[in-house]
């Protein structure tokens, strides 16, 4: 009965949400003065508040660059900290105008929950760190070993699958928290280790000797991470979409914060209709045509923000791998604008 | 028999002077003694000594070499905490060092932070007013504690721009601020409204009665996670879509509401305890039901429990780190958050976090548990003769 109570209750509010989020979120934005943005309460590299206590990472990057859009001004973000339980409530009740979390892009999650999913900044999947002395090159060479891991997670789930699907023999050891599995990986309970591939970097950082870790190149999950906003305010939709995509066509361009104040004499077209030299993009979405060259001047292009973040600039040192650019082998591609 | 007719005087020997007291003997007194006494005084004193004695030995070295003596006192980052040559030193101060204004003031904008120092240091004198027993004018105190210091605070912190002070959003208050601010409210409020359900629960008006215990039975009856994620969760979803209550209230309100149901209880144990004779005696005296409580009753009553008052009042300081599970930013959260910060990445930087999470919540709670023992002496005073 309890149950029947709350989901009798719980499918009103989605109710009244979806019913209020055609209401228009960039006016409420716009009036308000500040953008909303639902962020994590802490993961390295995505979004974390350094020791002034200001955000940064990957997540943090594209909220600042939303903002930077609509306001010119990057610093007009409230940062929301949402757990993994409140962050879809938070977004559907209206307490924050997008979410950019480390969300896992599901169909159940797209399509039940009121919710809209845009572009992926961030393609994680699990992945395993192995010591180099064990001179493994893949994770099909795995059979037997021991592997730990957190328990009652997916990860757990999803090893399963793979050793099963691979006919590989295995042994897992789990453990309660994070900080537990990875002191046992450096103690040498077990051969391998594995979470998320973005959460194989820092945890790796932990460890009494982080060079004699390598992380295998096979990934087994696909963990698309992306923005997610209220379903039914599409012309929200296509600003959060487009912030990402001027970002990536940006580094696709070459067009970075340093040099973006000469990419506006440019003759390419493609940079030019990117910072609204020629066309009017920008006013098709609701905002101005320098709206790109916002971004990019305020906060940079997607290259810049991911090496800054969790690349090769930052301590992760995480590899572009699938997260490089289309034309370099990866995922990352926009539409073009025109 | 001349010899037995004989004045004292003539007495071969008459002590004149007491004799001179002896100390006892040696196995009596001195360390010797007090460690037969104390540790060794049966056989299984004996065993629990020395199985005591043989943990101590075991335990306290590492955790010295740990926490002081193989510690990294200074660093900018994780190469200072490192391991170096496969010997991982000791707990990572260096980082705590870094961090600490994080874990005190959270997100508050650096060139306010004098604002936060500022309510520090008036909560300091509110507390020292109230608790020092011969500072003068507490009745001033009372006020200052209970009426100035919860507005100024509000407006000290919060900002407001007819004070000349920039406004600060609830979502920048982060650290031990967050944690005493809403282990204050939490104080401050329970313990009025704990009173009145008390009172209310022993009320012979039935609709006061009713009211007190279905509150007071719903708030026990779930735990106080529950109480913050319907708080946090559910209430934006039954409120209209142009209302937001502030996340932080939210969860003030909650833990206030769920203290003061404890704290009723609490109450109602010192209320029962007082024989009839005294509310009977204050009855025959002519005094009404609110003289009575405020004379006779209360004071008694409120005498005996303050052990469990307190009792409940370190229980609602360390609830308090719960809020991190709503994504509050509180002095445990702030420590969460910044040990998995990559800049810090090394073996002994979560350990020393939360090392320094426990010294700090010990102190706060010790210093609570300290003070009540002295008042409980205090007061006991008067059963003793």
């Amino acid at each position: 009965m309890k149950k029947v109570l709350m989901s009798v209750a719980v499918g009103a509010a989605f109710v009244m949400a979806a019913g209020s989020a055609s209401a228009q979120t960039l006016n409420q934005v716009k009036s308000r003065g500040v953008l909303q943005c639902g962020s994590n309460t802490g993961l390295a590299g995505f979004g974390q508040p350094d020791a002034q206590g200001n955000w940064t990472g990957l997540d943090v990057d594209y909220c600042r660059a939303i903002a930077a859009a609509i306001f010119n001004d990057a610093s007009k973000v409230k940062f929301v900290p949402l757990s993994a339980k409140d962050r879809f409530t938070a977004l559907q009740s209206g307490e924050v105008d997008v979410l950019v979390r480390n969300t896992t892009w599901t169909m159940s999650r797209d399509t039940q929950l009121g919710l809209e999913f845009g572009p992926v900044n961030y393609y994680d999947g699990q992945g395993f760190m192995v010591r180099k002395k064990l001179k493994i090159a893949s994770a099909m060479e795995l059979s037997g070993a021991s592997v730990c891991t957190q328990q009652g997670t997916t990860t757990e789930l999803n090893l399963a699958d793979f050793f099963r699907a691979n006919k590989l023999k295995y042994e897992v050891v789990a453990f309660a928290s994070s900080d537990e599995t990875i002191k046992a990986y450096d103690a040498g309970r077990c051969d391998v280790f594995t979470t998320d591939a973005s959460g194989l970097y820092a945890e790796r950082l932990k460890l009494t000797a982080p060079d004699d870790h390598i992380v295998l190149p096979e990934i087994i999950s696909k963990e698309p991470l992306g923005a997610a906003w209220r379903h039914g305010d599409n012309q929200w939709g296509d600003i959060v979409k487009w912030t990402h995509y001027a970002m990536v066509t940006a580094e696709e361009l070459g067009v970075t914060k340093a040099n973006v104040d000469e990419m506006l004499k440019s003759t390419n077209p493609d940079v030019k209709r990117l910072l609204g030299t020629e066309g009017k993009f920008g006013e098709a979405i609701g905002l101005t045509n320098d709206w790109a060259y916002r971004i990019i001047k305020l906060v940079g292009n997607y290259g810049e923000s991911f090496d800054r973040n969790v690349g090769a600039g930052s301590r992760l040192k995480i590899a572009r791998g699938v997260n490089a650019l289309w034309s370099k082998g990866g995922l990352q591609y926009a539409p073009p604008i025109r | 028999m001349n010899t037995q007719v004989v004045s004292a005087s003539s007495k071969a020997y008459v002590r004149q002077v007491p004799a001179e007291v002896l100390p006892p003997p040696g196995s009596l007194i001195g360390p010797l003694a007090w460690v037969r006494d104390n540790l060794f005084s049966s056989p299984a004193n004996i065993l629990l000594t020395v199985v005591a004695a043989f943990v101590a030995y075991i335990s306290i070295p590492s955790f010295l070499n740990f926490l002081i003596f193989d510690a990294v006192w200074t660093g900018a980052d994780r190469e200072a905490c490192i391991a170096k040559n496969g010997v991982v030193p000791g707990a990572c101060w260096a980082f705590v060092r870094e961090r600490l204004n994080f874990f005190i003031y959270g997100f508050y904008p650096v060139d306010q932070r004098w604002r936060v120092d500022l309510f520090f240091v008036l909560g300091a004198i509110g507390v020292a007013w109230m608790l020092w027993l011969k500072a003068p004018r507490r009745d001033i105190g009372m006020i200052y504690f209970l009426v100035v210091l919860p507005v100024a605070s509000y407006y000290i912190l919060g900002g407001a721009n007819w004070l000349g002070l920039q406004p600060v959003d609830t979502a920048r208050w982060g650290g031990l601020m967050v944690t005493l601010v809403v282990a204050g409210v939490g104080i401050v409020a329970s313990l009025p409204l704990g009173i009145l359900l008390a009172l209310g629960r022993r009320s012979k008006l039935p609709v006061i009665k009713f009211f007190s215990v279905l509150f007071i039975e719903f708030v026990r009856g779930v735990p106080l996670i529950t109480v913050l994620f319907m708080a946090n969760t559910m209430l934006p979803l039954f409120l209209p879509d142009n209302i937001t209550v502030d996340k932080l209230l939210r969860a003030l309100v909650g833990i206030g509401l769920f203290a003061s149901a404890y704290m009723a209880e609490v109450v109602r144990a010192g209320l029962q305890a007082l024989p009839k004779g005294q509310y009977e005696g204050a009855m025959a005296m002519g005094l009404g039901y609110w003289q009575m409580m405020r004379l006779i009753i209360l004071p008694q009553a409120l005498k005996v429990t303050i052990p469990n008052i307190v009792n409940t009042y370190i229980g609602l300081f360390k609830d308090t780190s719960l809020l991190l599970i709503v994504g509050i930013f509180d002095f445990l959260k702030a420590i969460e958050t910044a040990r998995i910060d990559p800049q810090w990445a090394a073996p002994t930087t979560s350990t020393t976090g939360y090392a320094f999470a426990a010294i700090i919540y010990f102190l706060f709670c010790y210093g609570m548990a300290s003070y009540a023992r002295a008042m409980e002496r205090r007061l006991s005073v008067a059963d003793k003769r």
